[in-house]
């Protein structure tokens, strides 16, 4: 499959009076054409700074985008001007956020912010648009969309709202739909839905996706290939079963453990992982996760552990190799803890 | 109770009646403030007279009549045609009502014209310094600090003064002198002097609505939505027109309105101290200002211009709370 994306050497940088806060350590990474990729890890990671400096969306200053190259269908992304990226977002690469309850304009109506970017990109006229806006509402399952349309985000639930960034994020048929935290501002049921909802549109209009999020279970049930961070960098990255199964790095193990799962029983505690993620400002020459991590070795301490490949396809960056142990929880390593 | 619950047709529910509008919930809620519903038919009686002046002026705007009085005359004083004066004569023999009617029009045209084009550099100025920071901000803030810690009846006049006096020409094109002397019903000559005065009061008057407008967008620009907007690729300009100026406009309604009556007293104070609108173009401040040497004797003349005067200034006040209190998106009813 060719790639449609590819990032080498991400760094982002914020300058901040307290320092400079390293929040993306040189990450690389790919996303073939029509598939969907998942970020995960905890706040502060680095995952939102990461893909938003995708299309240089992080504010400039504080933040700077140091060093990297993100080629998107044969174009440097981070080397084209303002105006040549203006039409690129919104086009051929869109985006969903975390709140949809703030992502939308409170004083005007969804029609007319649908239609921002239908006439930016496409050079609609209003009633092309408008017609396209109903087309586009009814594709997320929006009911009655033609007279929705004159409504304002207040009369939406955040579910609709969210529907709404959707219709808006597809109203140009990008290549590359960035997904950040799209379902983390919203209750159970609503995620399910907005999770199908997204693969269904997959399979229609057959974009790719980046879908952020801290939450693993989503990320199965809609992942290709997931990536984890830790405190700005990579720390593992392979396809959905491998990492899953056979996770290779000890802060996956650790996220996979502290899932509540319904297959164990009751009586399973959840293992959190101990501890703080590091402080950004003074990123460690260590590996990161040393001072939170249960298989931590003398080398941890000395050492940042590089990115490599340990099975075809499945890349982890642990000193340890911690094949061989199992995600469900020991009767022994229980008793243990 | 049988237990089959029927699948619940979300599409189909009927949505109740016909939902209010964003206007007309503002209009309602408007239409609560009796006082400022007062104000209105005020000033719609005075825009209608000023508007129809040229036509139901009982007397030319500057006929001299000096057969009649070389003193003011009362209300009811009869012309030497044998017409009647309602509101009296003023000094020369010229008819008060006649000339409250033209002042009328000048006064107010004055007030929209100067509150109108403030209140859209104040804006556009506002929320450019506000959305875009940096330098521009500070430049704009400073400039904004710096006209507002000057005492504004003291440069009016100095400037004023030295502008008028000097009979000094602003490189207009001639539509829009055309449209002013127009508004004021006075020919382009009168105008130009008027126009002078009116930018004067423009440039003064920016500063509010400026102040206004750039916290509003200091605090939108941080707001998810024009993050997305960005992602969506809308460029500066277009997130700044037509996302944050909408968003901040209700303050700005109130601050004109309020405006409003703030210029109609800055005119009467310029005109009533000789450097605004100059004679024979009529508006009340000057008419204020003629009146106040034969005040003593003659005590209805400074009443002419001063009642209407002072009614349009509490209707514009009254107005500008309506429009707060219906605006204020806090009062939820």
């Amino acid at each position: 499959m060719p790639k449609l994306l590819e990032v080498k050497n991400l760094k982002t940088q914020f300058f901040t009076q307290d320092g400079v806060v390293h929040a993306v350590n040189g990450i690389s990474y790919y996303v073939n054409a029509g598939e969907t990729v998942a970020i995960v890890g905890e706040s502060g990671s680095g995952k939102s700074v990461g893909v938003m400096s995708l299309i240089r969306l992080i504010p400039q200053p504080p933040g700077k985008i140091v060093d990297g190259e993100v080629m998107f269908d044969g174009q440097d992304l981070l080397k084209l001007s303002e105006d040549e990226l203006r039409d690129i977002r919104g086009n051929r690469i869109a985006m969903i956020f975390q709140d949809p309850m703030t992502s939308l304009n409170p004083v005007l109506t969804i029609g007319r912010q649908i239609t921002e970017a239908l006439e930016l990109h496409l050079n609609m006229n209003k009633d092309q648009a408008r017609k396209r806006a109903v087309q586009l509402l009814e594709m997320v399952g929006i009911p009655g969309a033609d007279s929705r349309l004159d409504d304002y985000p207040h009369q939406f639930s955040g579910g609709m709202r969210q529907r709404v960034m959707i219709a808006m994020g597809l109203s140009c048929d990008p290549q590359l739909l960035i997904a950040d935290e799209p379902t983390t501002a919203l209750d159970v049921t609503i995620q399910a839905q907005i999770v199908d909802l997204t693969r269904r549109l997959q399979d229609e209009l057959g974009m790719a996706i980046i879908w952020i999020t801290h939450d693993l279970g989503v990320v199965a049930g809609m992942a290709d290939r997931v990536i984890v961070m830790y405190s700005g960098f990579i720390v593992e990255e392979g396809n959905v079963n491998d990492l899953y199964g056979k996770p290779r790095h000890p802060y996956t193990l650790g996220l996979l453990r502290s899932i509540p799962r319904l297959d164990l029983g009751r009586q399973k505690r959840l293992i959190p992982i101990d501890g703080l993620p590091p402080d950004l400002l003074e990123p460690p020459t260590h590996c990161p996760f040393a001072p939170r991590c249960s298989f931590v070795q003398d080398k941890c301490w000395q050492e940042n552990p590089p990115l490599v490949e340990v099975t075809p396809g499945h890349k982890a960056a642990c000193w340890v190799d911690i094949s061989n142990v199992q995600v469900q929880v020991s009767a022994k390593e229980e008793a243990a803890s | 109770m049988t237990a089959t619950a029927e699948p619940l047709a979300v599409a189909k529910i009927p949505r109740e009646g016909k939902e209010e509008s964003q206007f007309q919930i503002v209009l309602r809620r408007f239409m609560r403030h009796k006082l400022a519903v007062a104000g209105v038919v005020v000033i719609v009686v005075m825009f209608i007279g000023a508007l129809l002046a040229p036509y139901i002026a009982p007397f030319p705007r500057d006929a001299v009549d000096i057969a009649v009085a070389t003193r003011p005359g009362p209300p009811g004083t009869m012309s030497s045609a044998g017409e009647m004066h309602p509101l009296g004569v003023d000094h020369l023999g010229r008819d008060l009502f006649t000339r409250l009617l033209y002042g009328a029009r000048v006064s107010l045209s004055i007030a929209f014209i100067v509150v109108v084009v403030s209140e859209l550099f104040g804006v556009v100025l506002g929320a450019a310094a506000g959305f875009m920071g940096g330098w521009f901000d500070t430049f704009i803030s400073r400039l904004v600090e710096f006209l507002l810690s000057i005492p504004t009846l003291p440069i009016l006049l100095i400037t004023a003064s030295i502008l008028i006096k000097t009979d000094a020409q602003l490189p207009l094109p001639a539509f829009v002198t055309g449209f002013v002397s127009w508004m004021l019903a006075a020919p382009p000559q009168e105008a130009n002097k008027v126009i002078v005065l009116m930018a004067i009061l423009i440039l003064l008057g920016w500063t509010g609505a400026a102040r206004l407008m750039r916290g509003m967008a200091l605090t939108l620009r941080n707001q998810d939505f024009v993050e997305a907007l960005r992602a969506v690729g809308a460029s500066n300009t277009r997130i700044m027109f037509r996302h944050i100026i909408p968003n901040g406009i209700a303050p700005i309604l109130v601050n004109a309105s309020l405006g409003l009556a703030g210029i109609v007293i800055a005119e009467a104070t310029l005109s009533f101290l000789g450097v605004g609108v100059q004679e024979p173009t009529p508006s009340w401040g000057n008419m204020l200002s003629t009146a106040q040497s034969y005040m003593f004797q003659h005590p209805w003349l400074p009443l002419v211009p001063g009642i209407p005067l002072c009614l349009v200034t509490i209707a514009f006040n009254f107005i500008g709370d309506g429009m707060r209190d219906a605006l204020d998106p806090r009062l939820k009813r």
